[in-house]
C-alpha cells in the first residue's frame, strides 16, 4: 500500500513536471525579474545600477505614460461596449436562421476572427488606401474628401477600434449564440400564443436570460483589448507614434528602441496591475454566477 | 379540447414559423444576408484583388477580376521568403500545439484526480497566470531568451508560447465532471494511475483535444508580437510576421502583398472551415460556458 502510494506521488510529479518547470522559468521568474528590474536602469542587455523609485517617479510625471494610458481607455471605450452590442446584434440575426443557411452566414462573420493580424492590417490598409481605396468612396461622401485615416490623428483610434471589432467579434458572437441556443423554445412559443410582440419577447425573455453571457463578453473584451497593440503598432508605421501610442507598445518602444528596460519593466508592472484588478473583478463576478 | 402533445406541439410550432414567415420575417432574413455581405467584402475583396495584375489592382474596380491572374501568387512564392517562412510558422505552430495540449492534459489530469503535496499550490499559480498579462513579460521574455541565446531560433520562439492557463483550466474542468467511478473501477483492476490516465481518461476526450488542439494551432500561427521581437533576420521570420514585411518592401503594388495575406490565412482559414464545430467547442469552452 504505502509502495502504490509512492509511486502515485511519483506520476503525479511525472506528469506535472514538464509544465512546472516552464511555468517556474517563464512565468513565475519573469514576474520576479520585472518587479526587480523597475528598481534599476538597466538596458535591455545587461545589467543596470539600482536607482530606487526612480522609475516610478519618473513614470508619474511623464506625459507619453499619460498619453498611453488615456489612448488605451479610448480605445476600450470605442471597442467593448459597441462591439459587444454588435455581437449580440448579429448573434439575433444569425439565430433566427437554420440549417445550411446559418452556417454560411456565420461563418461571413466569424471567418475575420482566424486570420493573423498581419493580414487584418493588409486586408484594410489597402482598403483604406488614399488613392486606389473603395472605402475612399464612402469616406468621401461623408466628408467631401479623401481622408488618410491613418495619418489624420482623430480617425485614427476609431478607425482602429472598427477595424478591431470586424476582426475579433467572432468570439463574442460564438458566446451569443450559445447563450441563446441555452434558452428554452417554449419559452418563446408560450409568449407567441400570448401574443407577444417581437419586442416584448427580447425584452421580457431574450435580454433578462442573456445578461450574464453579456457581463462575461464585456470583461473578456475589456481584458482584451487593454493588451492592444499589434493593430496600434501596424498602422502606426511611418506616422507621429506617440500621438497614437498605446500601453504595450510604450513598453515595447522602451525596451526595444530607447533601450532602457528598467523603465519598460515598469510601465509594464502599471499594465500588470491595471489587468490584474480588472481579472480579478472578472473572477469574482463569475464565481458569484457559478454559486448560484 | 386536446390533450395529446404532439398536437399541441404543431400549434405552437405554427405560431412561431409564422411569426418567421411574416412579411416583417423575410425582411430580417434579408438585412441579415445584406450584412453578412458586407462582413463579408474586405476578405472578398482581399481575394479579387489578389487575383489581379498590378496594373488592373489600380485601373479596375469592379467586382470580379477581368482577366484573372497568378501572377501576385507566383510573385510572392518564388521572390519572397515565403517557403521558409511558412516551414518556420508549421515548425513553430505544430510543436507549441503539441506541447501545450499534452502538458496540460497531463497536469490537468494530475490536478483533478490526484492528491499531491503541492496540488493547491499549482492550481492558484495557473489561475494566477490566467488573470496576468502575459503580454506584459515580453521585456523579460526577450532577456530570459536572450540570456540562454536562444534568440533567433525556433526554441526560443516557442517557449513563451507555452504558456497557456486555459488550457490547463479546460482540461482539469473536464476531467473533473467525469465520475469517480471510472477511475476506481480501473485501479481495483490493477492499473497504476498512468495507465488510467493514458487509457481511460484521455481516450474519453479526444474531442475536448481535438478542438484545443485546433484553437491552440490557430493562435500560434497567428501569434504577432513574440516571433516579430525573437525573429531577427528574414530567414527565421514566421508567415504572420512576414506578411507586414513584404507590404514595407513591395509597396502599393497590393496585388502581390495580398496574395500573400491569402497564402498566409490559408492553413487557419482551412482549419476552421473543416473543424467549425471544434472551434466553436473550444471557444464556449474556454470561455467557460456549455455549448
Amino acid at each position: 500500500m504505502l509502495r502504490n502510494r509512492r509511486s502515485d506521488l511519483l506520476v503525479a510529479y511525472l506528469l506535472t513536471a514538464p509544465f512546472i518547470l516552464v511555468y517556474a522559468w517563464l512565468f513565475v521568474w519573469p514576474v520576479v525579474q520585472m518587479v526587480m528590474l523597475t528598481f534599476t536602469d538597466a538596458p535591455l542587455i545587461g545589467d543596470g545600477k539600482a536607482v530606487g523609485f526612480a522609475n516610478y517617479e519618473r513614470m508619474f510625471k511623464d506625459p507619453i505614460f499619460f498619453k498611453a494610458i488615456w489612448n488605451t481607455s479610448y480605445f476600450v471605450l470605442l471597442t467593448v461596449i459597441p462591439g459587444t452590442a454588435v455581437a449580440l446584434g448579429i448573434a439575433l440575426m444569425v439565430s433566427r436562421l437554420g440549417g445550411w443557411l446559418q452556417s454560411a452566414v456565420l461563418a461571413a462573420f466569424f471567418l475575420p476572427y482566424i486570420l493573423p493580424v498581419t493580414v487584418v492590417y493588409v486586408i484594410w490598409d489597402w482598403l483604406t488606401n488614399v488613392q486606389f481605396g473603395m472605402l475612399q468612396s464612402v469616406l468621401e461622401w461623408v466628408t467631401g474628401r479623401p481622408v488618410n485615416l491613418w495619418r489624420a490623428i482623430p480617425w485614427f483610434m476609431p478607425s482602429v477600434a472598427v477595424i478591431t471589432i470586424w476582426w475579433t467579434n467572432g468570439f463574442s458572437i460564438l458566446l451569443f449564440l450559445a447563450g441563446l441556443r441555452n434558452i428554452p423554445k417554449d419559452l418563446y412559443e408560450a409568449a407567441a400564443l400570448d401574443g407577444a410582440t417581437r419586442w416584448q419577447m427580447f425584452s421580457r425573455i431574450t435580454w433578462p436570460l442573456i445578461w450574464p453571457i453579456t457581463v462575461l463578453c464585456l470583461t473578456i473584451q475589456l481584458i482584451l483589448q487593454l493588451k492592444i497593440f499589434d493593430q496600434v503598432y501596424l498602422f502606426a508605421t511611418g506616422g507621429r507614434t506617440q500621438a497614437t501610442m498605446v500601453l504595450v507598445q510604450y513598453i515595447y518602444e522602451q525596451a526595444f528602441q530607447k533601450n532602457a528596460s528598467g523603465y519598460a519593466a515598469t510601465i509594464a508592472l502599471a499594465l500588470f496591475v491595471i489587468v490584474v484588478v480588472f481579472s480579478v473583478l472578472q473572477f469574482q463576478l463569475l464565481r458569484i454566477r457559478g454559486q448560484k | 379540447m386536446s390533450t395529446d402533445p404532439t398536437a399541441r406541439d404543431t400549434s405552437q410550432s405554427t405560431a412561431l414559423s409564422h411569426l418567421a414567415r411574416s412579411p416583417a420575417g423575410i425582411l430580417l432574413t434579408l438585412l441579415t444576408l445584406i450584412c453578412a455581405a458586407i462582413w463579408f467584402f474586405p476578405i472578398y475583396w482581399a481575394l479579387i484583388t489578389s487575383l489581379r495584375s498590378d496594373q488592373a489592382t489600380v485601373q479596375e474596380f469592379g467586382m470580379l477580376p477581368t482577366e484573372p491572374t497568378l501572377s501576385g501568387y507566383i510573385f510572392a512564392i518564388v521572390n519572397s521568403e515565403l517557403p521558409i517562412w511558412y516551414l518556420n510558422s508549421t515548425i513553430v505552430s505544430v510543436s507549441v500545439t503539441v506541447l501545450v495540449v499534452f502538458m496540460s492534459a497531463c497536469t490537468g489530469f494530475a490536478i483533478s484526480q490526484l492528491n499531491f503535496p503541492g496540488r493547491r499550490v499549482l492550481w492558484w499559480t495557473i489561475l494566477a497566470s490566467f488573470m496576468v498579462p502575459i503580454t506584459a513579460l515580453i521585456v523579460n521574455h526577450f532577456i530570459i531568451i536572450a540570456g540562454v541565446d536562444l534568440l533567433n531560433t525556433h526554441i526560443g520562439m516557442i517557449l513563451p508560447m507555452l504558456l497557456s492557463p486555459v488550457t490547463v483550466i479546460v482540461y482539469k474542468q473536464f476531467f473533473d465532471g467525469l465520475p469517480k467511478e471510472f477511475r476506481e473501477a480501473a485501479v481495483m483492476d490493477g492499473a497504476t494511475e498512468l495507465q488510467v490516465f493514458l487509457r481511460v481518461f484521455l481516450p474519453m476526450n479526444w474531442g475536448v483535444t481535438t478542438a484545443l488542439s485546433i484553437i491552440t494551432f490557430i493562435g500560434a500561427w497567428n501569434s504577432f508580437l513574440w516571433p516579430f521581437l525573437v525573429a531577427q533576420d528574414e530567414k527565421m521570420m514566421t508567415v504572420t510576421v512576414g506578411v507586414s514585411a513584404v507590404q514595407d518592401a513591395y509597396g502599393v503594388a497590393y496585388g502581390r502583398v495580398l496574395a500573400g495575406a491569402v497564402l498566409a490565412s490559408l492553413p487557419v482559414a482551412l482549419a476552421y472551415l473543416f473543424f467549425q464545430r471544434r472551434v466553436t467547442q473550444a471557444i464556449t469552452l474556454s470561455a467557460g460556458i456549455k455549448g
